[in-house]
């Protein structure tokens, strides 16, 4: 393992500060889960990590009926499954939260990390897609906004620029009759990354019938993980039925361009994005309709 | 389980006597070896699966500060092209230290071809990236059949097919090939109502112990050399050490630490040599580790194969003839299990007409090592599902064409032994009587499935020593590396002579020069032979009590009997003394009581087991779920059925993740692209369901309980059950391993 120097800011400007003074090398160390598993590995060179987790902004986590939620880059998984109405209110992202890695790491590990390391199979990424998370970045030149399927630009790579780091991620109030859904293809029932993910919201009329508005959000198929905007859009204003999810499926399996590799064929998942999409979509519906 | 009479300790489930070091964190494995001075090695391995090593510079990483010593092949003793027999089978001697460095040509990637050792861990690290090697990059060989192409490229210039006693012309990577037969194979498929034949591919899986290779060594000025080591005998590093270093046996001491896991991947050596030449240059302890990527890619996982079986049966269901071609993967040296392999492969049947051919074979992959019945699952993953196939299409019960054609007492084996009392209908009969194979099993996709195995078992040799002490226990001193409970298995069948309980018994596993020669822990031989050595050494301290309790009445021994933990006198006098009591004067009676047993027996008794394994397969993505498993094994006397059953459900468990994902995926240049935990994909806890054990108990004459080894067979069935369950759900025959999704779907046609 090289050695590293660690620093733990105290606010967001001084890490900012610090970001944009030692430059490309230098790393947000929140959960670490990911970091330094790669410094370890040799598979990520970085001379200094810069620990926000004494950071109050970054540690966030409010929940409002009618303003959503605000959820502070570091903070973990276990505490945001652990309030009952983030539960209620963003079941696809609870989904995500609940499969990473094990307990123990759930413990450590924080969406905001999840979305920075910018896997193309990260788990938490398709449903912050799907529920129209925005991401609050704060930089040299002060704060902005970045819808989160902007987010990623490669595998690893990402929209922040020199100095830029993400203070927390926004996610607006759910609808009525609305609600998400998150799955993944694993070949082991824990501890695999995905093979494909899909996430899906829905808003479904007061009769429960027919399909208001819906978003398709897919992993692990593209360098990225992608937002089916196609396969989404032709969902409006539909009745649901078999047909009309498969019809989605296929759309979504459209824009799929995933490789072939170690965890799975490129024929394999584009399969698997149909069988996802669709168990995704009826995943959400279901919710909305158990919800009674 | 059936209630124990016979005996009073063997067969009762004591807490085992490492338990509390264990689950506390106290036990002190290799990792955990810390001495004044120590330096940390780290080992350079090859990017290249198949290259001739040009050159090595290692000018830079000496000139590293912190840096105190690096060796290459160069700084091994130069190694002769002979045979050297280590205990566990013969061994040429330049292959196996061709394997701790590479000299010439690396031969796999992940091929050790330098070390370096530093003041600390992060420097060696660094120091290894500062050694320059040039390479001339060769194309690889990376599947067994690809190998056996007359045009495939040379592993080896000086490896020629040996061919029943023959040896060919020309190189190849051919090593050797082997066959049995018996009877007439023609006439035998001539007289078959149904021939069935069919190919089988298997891939390369390794062990998956938790615990990663290690290795501390000194070397002191005298030339005494010790090892702290983790490994499944140290008597076998001691003599692979040995010939490797040139060194002698007498200046070695090879001390075992706990173990955290084998499988039979812990008996070949790779950085024990390696610490012990760091040592030796550097003049201080060196503490050498693995990381799990270094597992993967340098230690030895079990072949990869193709198989192709033809069995023919009448319509009554007797199996006339069998065929049977294994082609194994070697690594890059000689030595797959493919002997092993076609000792079992149709070893549960009697059959008059056998013909197997068995074919060893070099590729650019790491040199294969012992991992559970050696050989064995691959075969029967082409046996047994060939067999499913048979029964089938005659319409009869799978588990009754096993009854019609079962091996018993008396049968030969195609490759020439006779069984002796062997336990195969037993285990059949306890299969076909257990709820699980009359259990409901219609729902759609869902499957059952059976398979049957066996393994040979092995004994070999072990010592023991008894030290009696003043308090009426005793210290039991042995040499076999506790993998399963052993410490328990072997104090139980002392504690059993002397009449004490199991906790009376302080069993010690010690280096080897504080005890006699013992075996490795494989071939499901400790409990067994370690086992009969430590009866052996009880009755021996039987024997002397007796001899003291004489003394002290002044009778003649043939006048003092033993039973119910007292020494009485008979023929006269009336004395009685307890075996604790006499402890206690054994000073007065002549001073200490030491007994002794060493064995190299030759009856360790075959082991049969029959499973089964309810599967769902998910026909939309392709995966199978396991959602019952029973089985089902002859133990002969089970001394701690707790251990037998968590032998019996580990070997069924690496047989799942061996059925259903486990494999090394390879890219185009001969990486393994899955070199973690992460993506080399064993089975977790939430994978599998509760293993149902079932022990069947035909008592092996060689063994004074009836002991049969029970380690390895348990992973022989689990690959053809489950493929005959997955048949059974989707009506598809799987003939390749892993059974994976991806390979589902594109069986089931969805892609």
């Amino acid at each position: 393992m090289q050695d590293f120097g660690y620093i733990a800011a105290k606010t967001v400007s001084e890490a900012v500060a610090l970001l944009d003074e030692k430059g490309q090398t230098a790393r947000i160390l929140a959960g670490g889960t990911d970091l330094i598993v790669q410094v370890r590995e040799a598979r990520r060179d970085v001379d200094w990590m810069i620990d926000i987790k004494s950071i109050p902004e970054v540690n966030v986590l409010d929940y409002n009926a009618d303003t959503g939620l605000t959820l502070g880059a570091a903070v973990e998984c276990f505490k945001i499954y652990a309030v009952d109405e983030i539960c209620d209110a963003y079941p696809g992202l609870i989904d995500a939260t609940k499969i990473i890695g094990g307990t123990a790491i759930q413990g450590r590990a924080g969406v905001g990390g999840n979305l920075c390391n910018a896997s193309p199979a990260a788990d938490c990424i398709p449903p912050l897609i799907v529920l129209n998370a925005s991401c609050v970045i704060a930089g040299p030149n002060g704060e902005r906004e970045l819808p989160a399927e902007q987010f990623c630009t490669g595998p690893g790579q990402t929209a922040l620029e020199n100095g830029e780091m993400l203070v927390s991620l926004k996610i607006p109030a759910p609808a009525s009759n609305s609600s998400s859904f998150y799955l993944r293809f694993i070949p082991r029932n824990e501890m695999d990354i995905a093979v494909v993910g899909a996430g899906a919201s829905v808003t479904l009329d007061d009769a429960k019938q027919t399909i208001v508005s819906a978003r398709i959000a897919l992993g692990a198929v593209a360098p990225t993980p992608l937002f089916a905007e196609e396969a989404s859009a032709l969902l409006t204003g539909r009745e649901v039925s078999d047909a009309t999810i498969d019809e989605a499926a296929q759309a979504a399996q459209a824009i799929a361009r995933p490789i072939s590799d170690m965890r799975g064929t490129a024929e394999q998942r584009t399969h698997l994005v149909g069988v996802l999409t669709r168990r995704a979509l009826n995943g959400a519906i279901q919710r909305i309709r158990d919800a009674a | 389980m059936t209630e124990n009479k016979e005996y009073k300790v063997v067969g009762t489930r004591p807490i085992r006597h490492d338990g509390v070091d264990k689950v506390t964190g106290r036990a002190l494995y290799g990792a955990d070896f810390q001495i004044a001075g120590l330096l940390h090695g780290r080992v350079l391995r090859s990017p290249h699966a198949h290259a001739r090593i040009l050159s090595i510079d290692t000018s830079r990483a000496e000139a590293l500060p912190g840096v105190k010593g690096v060796v290459t092949a160069a700084d091994l003793p130069t190694a002769e092209d002979r045979i050297a027999d280590l205990g566990e089978g013969a061994v040429n001697l330049k292959y196996l230290c061709d394997n701790i460095f590479a000299s010439d040509k690396a031969l796999y990637k992940g091929h050790a071809v330098a070390a370096v050792a530093a003041t600390n861990p992060h420097i060696a690290e660094e120091a290894c990236t500062l050694i320059d090697v040039e390479y001339e990059v060769l194309p690889p060989v990376l599947e067994v059949r690809q190998a056996m192409e007359p045009d495939a490229p040379l592993l080896h210039e000086n490896i020629k097919t040996t061919s029943m006693g023959e040896t060919a012309e020309e190189p190849s990577n051919v090593a050797s090939h082997i066959q049995h037969k018996l009877g007439d194979p023609e006439k035998g498929f001539a007289e078959a109502d149904i021939v069935i034949e069919r190919d089988f591919v298997t891939g390369t899986v390794h062990q998956g112990y938790i615990e990663p290779h290690n290795a501390t060594a000194h070397f002191n000025q005298d030339g005494q050399l010790t090892i702290w080591c983790s490994t499944q005998g140290a008597f076998t590093v001691r003599e692979q050490v040995a010939e490797i270093l040139q060194h002698p046996i007498s200046k070695i001491k090879v001390v075992p630490m706990e173990i955290g896991g084998g499988f039979g991947g812990k008996i070949s050596v790779y950085i024990k040599p390696v610490a012990a030449l760091l040592a030796k240059k550097t003049g201080k302890p060196v503490k050498v580790l693995m990381s799990r990527t270094d597992v993967f890619e340098g230690t030895g996982p079990t072949p990869a194969s193709y198989i192709r079986v033809k069995m023919g049966a009448t319509k009554a269901g007797k199996i006339t003839a069998a065929e049977a071609y294994l082609a194994f993967e070697a690594g890059a040296y000689p030595g797959s299990p493919v002997g092993p392999g076609a000792m079992c492969i149709f070893a549960p049947y009697n059959i008059e007409n056998v013909i197997i051919d068995g074919y060893d074979v070099v590729v650019n992959k790491p040199k294969t090592a012992p991992y559970r019945a050696p050989g064995a699952p691959n075969a029967a993953f082409g046996s047994e599902t060939v067999l499913d196939e048979i029964a089938e299409e005659l319409g009869i019960d799978p588990l009754e064409i096993r009854l019609i054609n079962a091996a018993k007492e008396g049968d030969r084996r195609a490759d020439g032994p006779i069984h002796p009392r062997i336990g195969f209908i037993e285990t059949v009969e306890a299969a076909k009587s257990h709820p699980h194979y009359t259990a409901p099993n219609g729902k759609k996709h869902h499957g059952r499935g059976i398979a049957s195995g066996y393994w040979f078992n092995i004994g070999l040799e072990s010592s023991v020593t008894i030290n009696v002490n003043a308090d009426g226990t005793i210290n039991l001193i042995e040499g076999s590396t506790d993998i399963g409970g052993t410490r328990s298995s072997i104090a139980m069948q002392a504690a059993e002579v002397l009449d004490i309980p199991a906790e009376s018994v302080n069993p010690s596993v010690v280096d080897t020069n504080s005890v006699g020669y013992t075996a490795v822990t494989g071939g499901s031989r400790t409990t067994y032979a370690t086992g009969y050595a430590a009866y052996e050494a009880a009755q021996d301290v039987k024997r002397k009590m007796i001899e003291r309790a004489a003394k002290l009445w002044e009778v003649d021994e043939s006048n003092v009997q033993f039973a119910d933990g007292v020494f009485s006198s008979i023929n006269g006098k009336e004395e009685q003394i307890s075996f604790r009591d006499l402890c206690g004067r054994l000073g007065e009676t002549g001073g200490p009581v030491v007994g002794s047993g060493t064995v190299n027996p030759g009856g360790a008794g075959g082991a049969y087991a029959t499973h089964i394994v309810d599967v769902v397969v998910d026909e939309e993505t392709g995966k199978v779920e396991v959602l019952r498993y029973t089985a089902v094994q002859d133990a002969g006397k089970a001394i701690h059925p707790s251990y037998v059953e968590g032998q019996i459900q580990g070997g069924a468990v690496q047989g799942i993740g061996w059925a259903l994902n486990e494999e090394y995926i390879y890219n185009d240049e001969g990486e393994m692209t899955n070199a973690s935990f992460l993506d080399y994909r064993m089975p977790t806890c939430l994978d599998l369901p509760m293993i149902d054990a079932v022990i069947v108990e035909v008592p092996n004459p060689g063994h004074p309980y009836g002991v049969r080894g029970v380690g390895e067979v348990p992973i022989v069935p689990p690959m053809a059950a489950i493929a005959n369950a997955i048949y059974d759900a989707i009506g598809i025959r799987m003939t390749e391993l892993p059974m994976s999704p991806n390979r589902l779907l594109k069986a089931m046609g969805k892609i």
